[in-house]
């Protein structure tokens, strides 16, 4: 495979979170909006000097981005709308780098938010794909916990992963989450709690599993002169790679779609997976993480659980690992559960991570892996992050 | 006072007394039973149209059907092949005096307790008349054998040979049409022929004479022993149907107490 | 190993019965075949006519050569189970009640991985057979069964969720006088039915049979399907405790509609054939539905006896075909009015039956009272839908779906004239 074209010129700024909300009365036009004016601000910018606009989003129903531009009041001249879950952020951030690079937008706002009513979980799984209608709500109906716990049970098989090594990751999330005012999780999690959760979909159990809530992250897209002139920190992006449906014929997934990519995302990086300062993985699920940490080259395949074993995965750890607390600790706002590690990463290299702020950190790995539409995920995206310009 | 103004007065008073000799219509009341590749009597069926409800919120009817045949019921002369080109064959073209006569009822109970074939024969016709005098021309005539006091399958009492009940004999039926010049023949079993009567010649007798000469068959009566054996009036009125060979009936006899 | 059944206790008259809930019914339409299958006892998967890939889930386009030819065929059932969870908690209510909930992940040996529910006999990574059965939403769905049974395993929870197994239910036969009654009385009482119930219509006119059902101890009610008051009346007495209801009322004589030459015979068709059938479902529908969830001998199925007339006219039983393709029309709106409750209606179509008079003209094959007893119990212990019981119902069942208006034409001929 060739290398890809450098992204060089493209400037990641203005990121910004809300809180998360464990259920919420408003909308997803509620959340997406709070999170835009809150980038925005953060830039000093005005929602009409926007030009490009990509929504990541499974609430929003009947609108899709082209609602919310009436909705909000926006005019852009670049639109997109990313349904692509936990791989979003990347994706988004793919595209939208090659607008700013050609010129067809200036500033492109990508916001990712989710709604969570009392109901809404149980209503977004039904409608969510008809493969799972089809084939997979019908056997037990468990949405999500269900699929990731076949595929944690057949790699545990496989690469002899125990319990322990799914729950080093989760409690160092939660100790990282701790620092994060944000996060939903407020309580320390210690091993034997996480051992002693009550079981969910054997093998998973209650801490394998993220935290459905509202909220909504953003940033925006722009060139390195234009953030240079309003003199804003940002980000670079080394690389950028996404993979859909890859190894189809695998019977059950063990790995994803960066297998196929790794090698140009360092190649076109320049640098390899020892030189990052910070890792943040789709962490849905623990054994998602694991799968990324050896499909983007940290270790071998089935080797994660060795490689983990001698890591400290906190904020302060030699593999600093979903610095915010990620979906496991912080919540998963829907879509916007697929942005939480790329706005954390750009808030990182920027030096503006607060509290989570990984001390020095320039160069960090953003990871996202989205939609179950049957047996497994379908969606894979990474993005290697530098510093631009510190805060 | 006139006749009727005193007929009336005596039905008030009960010294004429009013005899029903009619079967509830009933769906599980049996019908007569053919040979299965032959067209069949149907049996009275009822449907409820409303009941105060969403179909009718202050009234209930029913639909009904049935056959002409189910039930108490007239036979008229159009019933029987024998009786197909009278006139006035018809229950809508038979005059209505002609429903009204005075009864004579045999009593076969005895008979028809001991032999469930029992017949009717002109000697036990000519014995009656010892006792009780000439049937009068115009008279309607009933066999009485308590067969209405049966229920359930002891009422066709169908075998494997067929039904078995009481009936007249062909030369039984011949005299009470020919010397006696009856109205109608009545019974309480389920056809005016014996369960067997296929087997006489010709076959169903009552049927094909009774028909043949214009006369009409009264069946599935019941309480024939409420009655006097003579001096009974009885009135069977069938519906008017146009071109119907029968119909079910309220029988009712007017019975003066002495 | 699955424990044996034993028999419900009695039902606590102070406890509410509870509703049916139903696991999901939504389907895409390419998903509806495998139901089809499912509806006849069939695991059958797509298969790509031009490149021979098996796909799984179901598609409209081959994931190998998008090709669109992708015609359903029967699968080998063999597979192995190489991941399973058990589920714990769902928003679905059917499953919340019913949790926990095993689910695995089956390689097939036809290609495909399939997610499906798993018999509690499976061991983890063991070689399982996949059958298709329908559930109480009323589609297909793929079960792993040990590779060879094991004892008591149809009394499985789940496997007596995706049936309506006789064993330990009460069972109504609606016609006594039919020519099956006694077979299918003899057969549900070998397969467990706990009460064997039938209906007696015309009490007055004897049977040869009723000593028959009499020794089975079938218990003989009266009821005439024609007659809408018996109907009721019976229902209000057994309607709370039948469970299964077999309708075997039938009227059937010969003739089309000129060699008649009267429409008295087809009033008795159309009130013992179609109206009974209403009437029985008026009367009996809505308690059954009610009692969709009700434990073990929760009620679990109406089953129609259909002549195979129904799906294309059979002379020389021409009207008598018509009542029949007038009770198959209402038996499908029947499953769309149980739906809801869980409740399956089950159709089983025959040919000339041996036992019923009318057919003795034709020439043989016939089908028996024992054979279509055994199809009625068969179908009920595998939750079918739609059965199809001896040689002459199969062959027009074939004929019907490779053309139905070819055989109609078949069905129809005229007779070589001059």
């Amino acid at each position: 495979m060739a290398r890809p074209a450098s992204y060089e010129g493209v400037a990641l700024v203005a990121p910004f979170s809300t809180p998360y909300q464990r259920y919420s009365i408003d909308t997803a036009h509620h959340w997406i909006a709070t999170a835009l004016r809150g980038s925005l601000q953060a830039a000093g910018l005005k929602p009409a000097e926007l030009d490009g606009f990509s929504v990541s989003s499974f609430t929003l129903f009947p609108d899709t981005a082209v609602g919310l531009t009436q909705h909000l009041g926006l005019c852009p001249r670049w639109l997109d709308h990313i349904p692509m879950g936990g791989a979003s952020a990347g994706v988004a951030l793919r595209r939208a780098a090659r607008a700013i690079q050609a010129g067809d937008a200036e500033i492109i706002a990508c916001v990712a938010g989710d709604t969570n009513h009392i109901d809404s979980f149980r209503q977004l799984l039904s409608s969510f794909s008809r493969f799972a209608m089809d084939a997979s709500y019908p056997y037990g109906y468990g949405g999500p916990n269900a699929s990731f716990a076949l595929l944690t049970d057949r790699y545990m098989t496989e690469y002899g992963a125990t319990r322990e090594d799914f729950g080093r990751l989760c409690v160092a999330q939660r100790d990282n989450a701790l620092k994060n005012p944000n996060a939903v999780m407020k309580k320390p999690l210690t091993m034997q709690q996480y051992l002693d959760a009550r079981p969910i979909a054997e093998p998973i159990a209650l801490f394998d599993c993220v935290m459905p809530c509202a909220g909504a992250e953003a940033f925006l897209v722009m060139s390195e002169e234009r953030a240079q002139s309003l003199g804003l920190p940002y980000a670079r992006l080394a690389a950028a790679i996404e993979r859909h449906n890859a190894h189809a014929d695998d019977p059950i997934q063990l790995r994803g779609g960066w297998t196929m990519d790794v090698d140009v995302l360092w190649d076109q990086a320049g640098m390899g997976p020892q030189e990052m300062n910070l890792v943040q993985t789709y962490d849905d699920y623990p054994v998602i993480s694991m799968m990324q940490i050896e499909d983007l080259g940290f270790c071998a395949k089935g080797e994660g659980p060795a490689y983990l074993r001698n890591k400290d995965l906190t904020i302060s750890g030699d593999f600093p690992h979903n610095t915010s607390g990620g979906q496991l600790s912080a919540g998963q706002a829907g879509a916007a559960g697929g942005f939480i590690g790329m706005v954390e990463a750009i808030r990182q290299v920027t030096g503006q991570a607060g509290g989570t702020q990984v001390p020095d950190a320039e160069r960090a790995l953003v990871s996202g892996f989205g939609m179950i539409n049957f047996d497994r995920g379908l969606c894979s995206s990474a993005a290697v992050l530098t510093t631009g310009a510190r805060a | 006072m006139s006749t009727l103004a005193n007929f009336a007065s005596r039905i008030a008073t009960g010294e004429i007394r009013v005899v029903d000799l009619t079967h509830t219509l009933d769906p599980d009341f049996p019908v007569i039973i053919l040979p299965p590749e032959f067209g069949q009597c149907a049996r009275f069926r009822m449907e409820e149209i409303s009941a105060y409800d969403h179909r009718g919120p202050a009234w209930k009817w029913h639909n009904i059907s049935m056959s002409e045949h189910t039930g108490t019921h007239f036979d008229a002369p159009a019933h029987w092949i024998s009786g197909r080109d009278l006139p006035r064959a018809a229950v809508d073209e038979i005059a209505p005096a002609d429903f009204i006569g005075p009864a004579c009822v045999i009593d076969c109970s005895e008979g028809a307790a001991r032999d469930e074939d029992f017949e009717l024969t002109v000697p036990l016709i000519e014995a009656w008349e010892a006792s009780h005098g000439r049937i009068p021309s115009g008279a309607w005539v009933l066999m009485r054998t308590d067969w209405s006091k049966r229920r359930g399958a002891e009422y066709l009492n169908m075998r494997e040979d067929g039904p078995h009940s009481p009936g007249p004999t062909p030369e039984a039926i011949r005299f009470l049409i020919d010397q006696r010049d009856i109205r109608g023949f009545g019974v309480e079993t389920v056809g005016t022929d014996a369960g067997q009567g296929s087997h006489y010649t010709p076959p169903y007798p009552a049927h094909y004479y009774l028909h043949g000469a214009g006369r009409f068959g009264l069946q599935c009566l019941s309480d024939l022993d409420q009655l006097p054996a003579t001096g009974a009036v009885l009135i069977a009125a069938p519906l008017k149907i146009k071109n119907g060979t029968g119909s079910p009936l309220r029988v009712l006899a007017l019975v003066e107490e002495t | 190993m699955t424990h044996p059944l034993a028999p419900p206790p009695k039902k606590n008259p102070q406890k509410r019965s509870v509703s049916p809930t139903r696991p999901p019914e939504v389907r895409s339409r390419a998903a509806l075949h495998l139901t089809a299958a499912a509806a006849e006892g069939r695991f059958a998967l797509q298969r790509c006519a031009e490149c021979g890939k098996v796909q799984y889930p179901p598609r409209d386009a081959c994931s190998a050569c998008l090709s669109t030819d992708l015609p359903w065929q029967d699968m080998a059932p063999g597979g192995t189970l190489i991941a399973e969870t058990t589920v714990q908690t769902s928003p679905r209510l059917y499953f919340r009640e019913r949790m926990p909930w095993r689910a695995g992940t089956v390689q097939l040996d036809a290609g495909p991985t399939v997610l499906a529910h798993i018999h509690g006999d499976v061991a983890r990574h063991a070689r399982v057979r996949v059958v298709a059965r329908l559930d109480q939403a009323g589609q297909g769905v793929l079960v792993a069964l040990p590779e060879t049974d094991t004892p008591n395993m149809e009394d499985d929870p789940l496997m007596r969720a995706l049936s309506a197994d006789p064993k330990h239910r009460r069972v109504l036969i609606t016609d006594a006088r039919s020519a099956q009654a006694p077979a299918l009385a003899r057969a549900l009482k070998q397969a467990g039915a706990a009460i064997i119930f039938a209906g007696e219509p015309e009490s007055w006119r004897p049977y040869p049979q009723r000593a028959e059902l009499q020794a089975l101890g079938v218990e003989i009610l009266p009821m005439d399907v024609t007659d809408t008051a018996s109907v009721q009346k019976l229902a209000g007495e057994i309607g709370g405790k039948t469970d299964i209801l077999i309708n075997t009322a039938r009227f059937l004589r010969p003739g089309g509609v000129l060699d008649r030459g009267d429409t008295g015979f087809a009033r008795d068709e159309l009130e013992v054939n179609y109206l009974g059938l209403m009437r029985l479902a008026q009367a009996f529908g809505p308690g059954m539905c009610a009692r969709a969830a009700d434990g073990v001998n929760a009620a679990a199925a109406w089953v129609n006896l259909l002549s195979v007339g129904a799906l294309s006219n059979a002379r020389p039983f021409g009207a008598y075909s018509a009542s029949q393709a007038g009770a198959y029309s209402l038996s499908q709106s029947l499953r769309a009015e149980f739906r809801p409750s869980g409740l399956r209606v089950m159709n089983v179509f025959f040919g000339p039956t041996e036992e019923d008079d009318w057919y003795q003209p034709l020439p043989p094959p016939r089908v028996t009272a024992l054979a279509l007893a055994r199809s009625v119990v068969d179908g009920l212990q595998r939750g079918l839908e739609d059965v199809w019981c001896g040689d002459i119902a199969q062959d027009l069942r074939d004929r019907f779906r490779r053309d139905p208006k070819v055989l109609e034409r078949e069905m129809t001929l005229g007779g070589e004239g001059a």
